[in-house]
């Protein structure tokens, strides 16, 4: 793909500016990293707060092409349309909370990972707010469009700007840009509009640090950016970085650690089936699920220790103790904040354990690993207290 | 000091020559996390692969810039990485090496050759 094919954010010109390393990510051009690089990027997300332009996403709103006017009803039916493609509970979502599910093939393979809301507001019910993938989007749309038919219209967003802001400090950062937004707790979004511009909050990520992520309208976009980062707590943080956070978080990157292949159990993603629609069985590829999930699986995504020795990246063999080639690296590569590499790849369940001793190979020298529980970094998420 | 269209770098004192990345590889590498070097004793082609650097987000290859054999590899950059990045054409060496033919040495580009070249990318 020549650099001309590739699309730009509403942030492109602002990345340039700052030195940002631009390089071909899912069909845009976005930065790498910037002039401090990704180490020293990742280490201050974990401490301070980091500001990514996650635009390349695909934010989009679901909404019912007639609807009744009850909220109740109204949220019933959008969510049916959504939950003939994904296994989680869309119907049970509170206004105001997003979640994280599974669109699968018959084979109850992951076509994509993806977030979706419901709105808080009563006068929004029947709508679903939809983020998918950078490099899936379109096969997305097509899909939920097919399966909304006449039922419901699809309105891509990802001509927007979309902004994540990760790490300790901030809910301080933003809560003095958009009061409002901390309000939230984590997995919840609201619309807040600000100077005449309808901004969509949500308190999530990828990274496992507190955090947010705002949609933007392009037209306001470089100078909610730029506000962000007159804040000293807040640096410019590229694609780099955003890996190494996500991989230290124990989160899979789709393409990466999730293909049409793997399905919600292998992938150690049984937390997004849900039980009622595992009870009903009725969802793509669901008696697959059922069955990896009652115990008949092949594989199963695992945490890796390498212990010493080079990174061992994606496409790193996995071996038992006795030297067997029993798995393979998705996704790995030196992790900041544990101070050395990690690791994430497939292994029969037998394997899966952690504290089992494993051995992955990279350029044909065996190196020593440990199975470890996910996440290498633990999660520091803002929960709200129940009401 | 010589230099490679591949960013080494190479020093020759006698029938040795220390090796190394330069100062616009480790730049563009950004921070190393581990580097994989040859045992004393390999004998290497000038071309072959010589040696592995590991940034946070990718390996690269280093390759020998000359043709001979290990006599040493840098423990000092095996041990702390970032060595490679605050001093690349000092003590962040990669490999000693016997070199076989001195005549490969001088055809590599001397340092205004090798600033000419980057000024190309």
């Amino acid at each position: 793909m020549t650099d001309e094919a590739l699309k730009t954010t509403p942030l492109t010109d602002a990345h340039v500016a700052l030195g940002g390393k631009m390089v071909p990510f899912g069909g845009y051009s976005m930065p790498v990293q910037y002039p401090e690089g990704i180490l020293k990027e990742h280490l201050w997300t974990r401490e301070n707060a980091g500001a990514f332009d996650v635009s390349h996403m695909g934010p989009s709103f679901l909404e019912l092409a007639r609807k009744s006017g009850d909220g109740e009803a109204d949220h019933r039916a959008i969510a049916a349309i959504m939950e003939r493609l994904v296994c989680g509970d869309i119907r049970g979502l509170k206004p105001g909370q997003l979640r994280y599910t599974l669109l699968l093939n018959e084979d109850g393979g992951v076509i994509d990972d993806l977030m979706v809301g419901r709105p808080l507001r009563p006068d929004r019910q029947g709508m679903l707010y939809v983020i998918v993938n950078a490099g899936t989007k379109d096969g997305d749309f097509a899909l939920i469009e097919r399966a909304a038919g006449d039922a419901a219209r699809l309105i891509r967003a990802d001509d927007r700007a979309l902004i994540a802001v990760q790490g300790p400090k901030a809910a301080e950062v933003v809560g003095q840009i958009l009061p409002e937004a901390l309000d939230l707790g984590f997995m919840q979004f609201r619309r807040i509009d600000r100077d005449g511009a309808g901004l969509v909050a949500s308190r999530s990520g990828y990274t496992g640090e507190d955090g947010f992520e705002i949609l933007v309208p392009a037209a306001q976009a470089a100078a909610f950016w730029n506000r962000l980062l007159a804040d000293e707590r807040v640096k410019p943080i590229g694609l780099g970085a955003r890996d190494s956070l996500r991989l230290e978080a124990g989160l899979p990157l789709y393409g990466h650690d999730l293909d049409e292949t793997t399905s919600p159990a292998e992938a150690s993603l049984a937390f997004a089936v849900s039980k009622r629609r595992l009870r009903d069985q009725d969802f793509p590829g669901a008696a697959r699920v059922a069955a990896e999930l009652g115990g008949e699986i092949a594989r199963r995504r695992i945490g890796l220790r390498v212990l010493g020795g080079p990174p061992a990246r994606e496409g790193a063999e996995i071996a038992n103790a006795a030297g067997d080639v029993v798995g393979k690296v998705t996704s790995g590569g030196f992790g900041p904040s544990v101070g050395g590499p990690i690791a994430m790849g497939y292994v029969p369940p037998a394997y899966a354990e952690p504290g089992g001793k494993m051995k992955v190979i990279v350029r044909g020298k065996p190196g020593e690993a440990e199975v470890v529980a996910m996440p290498f970094v633990p999660h520091r998420y803002f929960r709200k207290a129940q009401a | 000091m010589r230099f490679t269209k591949d960013h080494e770098w190479v020093e020759v004192d006698g029938d040795i020559a220390t090796v190394g990345i330069t100062s616009y590889a480790a730049q563009q590498l950004g921070d190393v996390v581990f580097v994989d070097l040859p045992a004393a004793g390999k004998a290497v082609k000038a071309g072959e692969e010589l040696a592995v650097v590991e940034s946070v987000k990718a390996a690269s290859d280093v390759y020998a810039p000359v043709s001979g054999e290990v006599v040493e590899a840098n423990g000092e950059v095996a041990e702390a990485p970032e060595t490679v990045n605050a001093m690349p054409e000092a003590s962040g060496w990669f490999v000693k090496m016997k070199i076989a033919d001195p005549a490969e040495v001088e055809a590599l580009m001397d340092r205004p050759a090798y600033e000419a070249f980057l000024a190309t990318l």
